[in-house]
């Protein structure tokens, strides 16, 4: 069979997703004057930073002025029990502040203090009220408000366009994306000076998730595909608190800023059980009592944090103890109680897309009755290792923000950090990209072979004849990833995941698609595959490295942190042969340390 | 005529054994693309608490794989999987089953308004030219210390930016969905509160009463439909529409109100001004 045709669009930069961080990127290079076009999978404004509820964390100190980036940043390393890039999180804890001011010049409209600045929330490991909101939807608010930017900046968009493959110059420089078309399944190669991953996140390998179809790790995996180095892959965040019940939405978030306003999680026999969970690291800061913890709402000077906002994988560990020792709800959650705390006014205004799902979805009024709830797959604190100050990967002309790129979260990432993750990192990486174009001498080229293996390799299942079909493969995946990769890890269980991985990964190899190339969501799985192969092998394999829990790894079989492997990343890498049928090298390499001013914030903590 | 399938696979990914019985549901879903299509019956095991795009899904993932469908977040939140469900724009991750007539086919066809890509999928670009033509948010200086705003005034422009762009009021929306002709000279409702949030925005100083005009605010004669349809109950006609119409009467009929803006000098910048800057 020929290669198929292609159209060839040619720009200086090109970012590769457009939620917030693609989107913030994609304005600091569009004002540099450079030919900037955005790639999405998506309709414009669509992407999974929608979803994101509770709000934007940055130590603005309109609540508490006793706020500040240096507090923010103890939080932050605290919360990813010390494993983060430190120099990322200082910089996201300096700079997010005038990520949010730049945003209200954009037209954003936050909720107000009495005094008319931008309001803030609690969230779980944020010593205090810090994050900027609009009720419980901030993601859309952030995401309207870059799109609405980027529009009228005259940016290119090319929508519904799914990239497969990053393609290297004869220099080893990243200089070619190939993809396609979903409405019409053209094949497209893009050419450019500099490429920005901006691709989220990889949740839809497990079947309990937050995420969306699009979050299948392509970045993560088309960075190891061209030779990057990713870290951490075995931090994956489990939210605390997803619906349960009924079984069709189960995965569906609850915004943290439940527990922020005065929710409190119960077990079946009505009792608060987190006071039972409080690790030595957060018992110095957390309440011992009930009435201690419900004073703290409003005075943060004399009394101490509830416990239920601890960070999230605290929460998510003691959920699952509770359940499993018999006390959980009748469809194996917990209790999330605000009715019998907060008025239904108060309720229907802080929370009114919770408010709105539960009553459509569960047939549950909020106001009324508790929500049953348990962990859910929501978040990516790994992957593709980057440059502190200019998210450049590891392979030149790449750069990466938000999920697909590591460190900045450590092992954990505190709610509310995301949102001021991709603002603060896209900029960074708008810079750096258009830095990197701007020196970048000569015309981007590529491999017409290249282009030609991976357009093959892409129309191939439908040539198949008696072949797996993708959506069983998935399905297959997702139950593996579930019940092997999940919230609590053992040695033997990851082994067999790997084994069942390989396994998988051969089927991908033979997946038969039927229909055409147009809008056909079975080629498009299948086109998906790749991704989820690589990615949840590079989980399960840092998952099997990692012989300690530490935040959202856990090992039964090694229930403790271990203070050594605190001490290091685990990096993987392709060197030898690259795609999804090769394999991932895996080896420790030491984390970067803290200048001493830094290091002497958590001695002050103590 | 529509063509019968029966569903045969078991329920992917969302069915617990617990949770099925042996009763069936009859999903009637357009299948075709701008050449012309028809509808298909599939015949699928009923499970407890599933909405509309589980049962699409598990067609997908059994008898239709090439299906086509637009979603993402499956939660209400990102305005993807609007349809017309038994004749109704809804969004298909948010209408339950058990909400629709039991023992009754459940029809489910695309916008109307659209032009059609393949089943389900419309051809939205519309929506996203008429964006690229409003003029940017605009604030006025910024004072020291940063902007100050009150609760109660953010609040008339948060109503319209929950809009999570389903497009479902545009599909419903009787001058566009029934006069294809219309639609270069007409926004449409998701547009004209867009024109209200930014025009009740405390710090914009866009003036853009004008060109809410030109885009067809008076074509619109205040039906409602958009109201009803809004998954996010925004008040379309109501809050923005109409105190839209009212402000642009302000600005091109009432001397009065003419000579007090010259007077008091308000800061607004005409559309012409605005879509120049």
């Amino acid at each position: 069979m020929p290669t198929a045709d292609f159209e060839t669009y040619d720009y200086d930069v090109i970012i590769i997703g457009a939620g917030g961080s693609g989107l913030r990127a994609a304005i600091e290079a569009k004002e540099r004057g450079l030919r900037v076009a955005l790639v999405c999978k998506s309709l414009l404004g669509k992407a999974h930073t929608v979803m994101a509820e509770g709000g934007m964390a940055a130590a603005m100190g309109h609540v508490w002025p006793e706020d500040n980036w240096q507090v923010h940043f103890r939080d932050t390393m605290r919360g990813g029990k010390m494993l983060n890039n430190w120099r990322m999180a200082q910089i996201h804890a300096m700079e997010a502040p005038d990520r949010v001011y730049e945003l209200e010049r954009w037209g954003a409209l936050f909720d107000r203090t009495k005094d008319g600045r931008i309001t803030q929330r609690d969230f779980g490991g944020h010593r205090y009220a810090r994050l900027a909101h609009v009720g419980d939807r901030t993601g859309l608010e952030l995401i309207r408000t870059l799109q609405q930017k980027v529009v009228s900046m005259g940016t290119d968009v090319f929508m519904e366009t799914k990239i497969l493959r990053l393609l290297p110059d004869p220099e080893g420089r990243i200089s070619g994306a190939v993809g396609y078309k979903r409405p019409t399944g053209e094949m497209v190669l893009f050419t450019a000076k500099a490429f920005v991953l901006a691709t989220g996140s990889i949740g839809k390998s497990w079947k309990y998730t937050s995420n969306s179809w699009e979050s299948v790790g392509d970045g993560h995996a088309m960075a190891i595909w061209a030779g990057a180095d990713v870290i951490d892959m075995e931090c994956v965040q489990f939210h605390p608190t997803g619906m349960v019940w009924p079984l069709s939405v189960r995965g569906i978030l609850v915004t943290e800023g439940v527990r922020g306003d005065g929710g409190v999680l119960r077990n079946s026999d009505g009792k608060r059980f987190m006071f039972d969970y409080v690790a030595p690291m957060f018992r110095a800061e957390t309440a011992e009592t009930e009435e201690e913890a419900d004073a703290w709402y409003d005075d943060h000077i004399n009394y101490r944090r509830t416990p239920d906002l601890l960070p999230r994988d605290e929460v998510a560990r003691a959920i699952n103890s509770e359940v499993k020792a018999g006390r959980g709800t009748p469809h194996g959650g917990v209790y999330l109680d605000i009715a019998s705390r907060r008025t239904p006014e108060y309720i229907r205004r802080r929370l009114p897309s919770m408010y709105h799902q539960f009553m459509e979805l569960a047939g549950v009024d909020i106001t009324a009755g508790p929500m049953e709830v348990g962990p859910t797959c929501h978040y990516m604190m790994g992957g593709v290792r980057v440059d502190a100050e200019t998210q450049a990967a590891t392979v030149p002309g790449l750069f990466a923000i938000g999920e697909v790129s590591g460190g900045m979260h450590g092992a954990n990432r505190l709610g509310g950090n995301s949102l001021s993750d991709l603002i603060v990192f896209g900029r960074r990486a708008g810079l750096g990209a258009s830095d990197f174009a701007e020196g970048r001498a000569g015309t981007p080229s590529v491999d017409p072979a290249a282009v030609a293996a991976v357009i093959d390799e892409a129309f191939a299942p439908f040539g198949r004849e008696d072949g797996y079909n993708p959506y069983d493969v998935h399905e297959e995946l997702q139950e593996t990833m579930q019940a092997l990769v999940g919230i609590i890890r053992t040695g033997p269980e990851l082994e067999e995941a790997l084994t069942k991985l390989e396994e998988l990964k051969e089927h991908t190899a033979k997946v038969q698609v039927k229909g055409g190339r147009a809008y056909n969501p079975g080629w498009n799985l299948a086109t998906d595959l790749p991704s989820m192969i690589t990615t949840s092998i590079a989980v399960a394999q840092g998952a099997l490295n990692r012989k300690e829990s530490r935040g959202g790894h856990t090992r039964e079989d090694y229930p403790g942190p271990d203070p050594e492997m605190g001490k290091i990343n685990f990096v993987q890498r392709q060197t030898v042969e690259h795609g999804y049928l090769a394999p991932i090298g895996i080896e420790p390499e030491p984390l970067p340390v803290m200048p001493p001013e830094l290091a002497a914030l958590f001695e002050e903590a103590k | 005529m529509t063509d019968t399938q029966t569903g045969t696979g078991t329920p992917a990914a969302t069915a617990d054994a617990a949770d099925t019985t042996n009763a069936t549901v009859t999903m009637r879903v357009w299948r075709g693309d701008d050449g012309g299509g028809e509808f298909t019956d599939y015949v699928m095991p009923a499970v407890e608490g599933e909405v509309v795009l589980d049962v699409i899904h598990r067609i997908q993932a059994t008898d239709a794989p090439d299906l086509a469908c637009r979603w993402n977040c499956k939660a209400g939140k990102c305005g993807s999987c609007s349809a017309e469900i038994n004749g109704l724009p809804r969004l298909m991750c948010m209408t339950r089953m058990d909400t629709l007539p039991a023992g009754e086919a459940v029809t489910v066809a695309p916008m109307k308004t659209f032009p059609i890509i393949r089943d389900l999928v419309t051809d939205v670009s519309f929506n996203y030219e008429v964006a690229k033509t409003i003029p940017a948010f605009e604030p006025g200086p910024e004072p020291e210390g940063g902007y100050r705003m009150m609760q109660i005034d953010v609040e008339r422009g948060q109503e319209f930016r929950k809009c999570i762009e389903c497009f479902m009021c545009q599909d419903v929306c009787h001058v566009i969905r029934d006069h294809e002709d219309n639609k270069p000279k007409y926004a449409g409702p998701r547009f004209f509160i867009r024109f209200a949030e930014l025009e009740m925005h405390p710090l914009d100083v866009n003036d853009r009463r004008e060109l809410a005009h030109d885009r067809g605010l008076g074509m619109c004669n205040i039906t409602k439909c958009c109201t009803e349809v809004c998954p996010e109950h925004i008040k379309i006609t109501d809050n923005g529409i109409i105190p839209m119409k009212e402000r642009v009467v302000d600005a091109r009929y009432d001397p009065v109100a003419w000579l007090g803006r010259k007077i008091t000098g308000r800061s607004k910048k005409t559309a012409e001004e605005a879509s120049a800057g």
